[in-house]
């Protein structure tokens, strides 16, 4: 079934520059591999199609269930040369979570989310 | 040696929460107050505001604040780390030195300041040795824009800051230092960790990491079941409860609203995150991968397990350059068919600039209520909606270009679709654009020193 990351995990986005970075943060700890395996660099880079005209780069934080993302030239020149609304890349975040995946019947089964 | 030392933060950044560290001080028993105030901008506002008058250039607002908490804070020793000096330091500790004379300190303050991390007087020593503090994120050689400098500061680690607290001060002011090193000092200074010491290092950098965003760790911007936060209004700022084998705790006063949980420790962990096995500090680097959390209570964290490498060769340097101008223009489209007037309007507006001949290196149209935040990933917004921001921002060297954008504006109401307001503030203003340049330098050539002030 399809499900939106925003049922499956939650997320902070700041700027480094001309780089917004996303933390996306499983839920639940059973999810943490279903986002590994989901939420590719390749596939956020296709999310943020238009948005994102760098690569994406992608991280793995086990630890805390949660994986990191790098979204370069995302911020129209960043900082203060940005005249973006948000210059800072703090929606990113939510805007990731608008992203659709692909679960499997047992995987929503056991998250009780189908 | 003590055994538990309380840090707590009082500024996530320049402008936060006014009495939010009168309410660290007051709200419970704590060590240290640490205090960020400088973005990576904040440097060239405070350069110019010294090249106007020489006396000023550094936080002014930490004056009046440490007027308000210097006796308690004198009378329960708690100690304060702040990078509050700016490029004016000693400015800095001098009104400091002067409040606490008002306040009949005299004899019983000491007064600590770094500098050194001002390389502006020495860049073209250091460009002619070869030294080209190239640009990290786009490789570009500094004399591109060496005319247009307005700052140029290194990030001091937490090193200068232990020495002035062994050496007894109780107020610590630097200028540009790292936020992490601001947490950090105070545990390196009171549990004697030695600076090659690589997982405590680490653990004080993590430390510092969490709490230097303020409230963002305790309930503040915190997606995670947003709704059930408790009393924000009231919200606690985050304090460090750390020990001497690297451990600690995050926690906040009792009493305080927000919360401290596993998921907002997490989401502040992941802020602002590069790559995660190696965040770079003039400490050492830091390994987000080996961070462990659990609970220890209601409103406490704790964070242990963590790893660190050695430090690297190199000091972080942030130049500021000016970089042209922007404006940015908006006006309020009301139903019906609000979206589509604020479309038209912007097209109306582009076709009088092309008229103009006026050359701008980028125009951005948003629209407020439908796309501003989320972009294309949007979607189509719902049909008709009740209202829709337009938002047009210009940026160009031509100063003049820019004036005349902010003139174009208001005249849209007159002269352009139906059913528009909120042009009351007036034109949009011009501003000049300082922008960042980030280096590196070898840390060889810095020489951060200390000195102390008694009051």
């Amino acid at each position: 079934m399809k499900i939106q990351l925003a049922k499956l995990a939650h997320a902070r986005s700041g700027d480094k520059g001309d780089t917004a970075n996303v933390g996306l943060i499983a839920l639940r700890e059973e999810t943490y591999p279903i986002l590994v395996r989901e939420v590719t660099a390749q596939r956020v880079k296709q999310h943020f199609k238009g948005i994102c005209k760098g690569d994406v780069e992608r991280f793995e934080l086990r630890n805390l269930g949660a994986l990191n993302f790098l979204l370069h030239e995302s911020l129209d020149g960043g900082g203060t040369l940005s005249l973006m609304t948000d210059a800072q890349g703090k929606t990113f975040s939510t805007a990731l979570l608008r992203m659709v995946i692909e679960i499997s019947d047992d995987e929503a089964q056991n998250l009780d989310v189908s | 040696m003590k055994q538990k030392i309380r840090i707590a933060a009082g500024q996530g950044f320049w402008g936060d929460l006014p009495d939010a560290p009168v309410r660290q001080v007051e709200g419970g028993p704590i060590d240290y107050l640490m205090l960020d105030y400088l973005a990576e901008v904040t440097m060239s506002i405070m350069q110019k505001q010294r090249s106007r008058d020489p006396s000023a250039g550094y936080a002014k607002d930490f004056v009046p604040l440490m007027k308000e908490i210097l006796p308690a804070c004198v009378e329960r020793n708690i100690r304060v780390t702040a990078n509050a000096g700016g490029v004016n330091v000693e400015g800095c500790a001098n009104a400091i030195r002067h409040v606490g004379r008002e306040l009949g300190l005299g004899g019983k303050l000491r007064i600590g300041i770094v500098i050194g991390d001002d390389i502006m007087a020495k860049l073209d020593e250091l460009l002619s040795r070869g030294i080209e503090l190239r640009n990290m994120d786009t490789g570009a050689a500094l004399s591109t824009v060496r005319e247009r400098i307005q700052s140029a500061n290194v990030y001091l680690g937490a090193a200068p800051m232990v020495e002035a607290l062994n050496r007894g001060a109780q107020i610590v002011i630097t200028g540009r230092a790292t936020d992490t090193g601001l947490t950090l000092a105070p545990l390196m200074h009171e549990f004697g960790w030695a600076a090659d010491d690589w997982n405590k290092m680490a653990a004080g950098t993590i430390a510092g990491h969490l709490i230097e965003c303020g409230a963002q760790c305790s309930g503040g911007n915190c997606q995670y079941e947003w709704r059930s936060i408790p009393n924000l209004a009231n919200v606690g700022f985050p304090i460090v409860e750390a020990t001497p084998d690297g451990n600690f705790v995050i926690t906040k006063h009792e009493g305080t609203g927000g919360w401290v949980i596993i998921p907002s420790i997490k989401e502040q962990l992941v802020y602002e995150m590069g790559d995660p096995h190696s965040y770079i500090t003039p400490d050492c680097i830091a390994d987000f991968t080996t961070v462990r959390l659990e609970y220890e209570g209601r409103d406490r964290v704790r964070v242990y397990g963590i790893e660190g490498r050695p430090a690297t060769e190199t000091f972080k340097v942030s130049i500021s350059y000016s970089a042209g101008y922007k404006a940015v223009g908006t006006l309020v489209y009301s139903w019906p068919e609000a979206y589509d007037k604020a479309q038209a309007a912007d097209r109306i507006l582009r076709a009088r600039l092309d008229r103009l001949g006026l050359k701008f290196d980028q125009i951005l149209t948003e629209f407020v209520g439908a796309n501003a935040t989320h972009g294309p990933i949007a979607g189509a917004p719902p049909a008709d909606l009740p209202e829709v921001q337009l938002r047009v921002g210009v940026r160009s060297e031509d100063r003049k270009a820019v004036e005349r954008f902010t003139k174009e504006i208001a005249p849209l109401v007159l002269t352009g679709p139906p059913g528009v307001t909120g042009f009351a503030g007036g034109r949009p203003k011009v501003e000049e654009i300082v922008a960042y340049w980030p280096a590196l330098i070898p840390k060889g050539e810095i020489n951060p020193t200390v000195s102390i002030i008694d009051v």
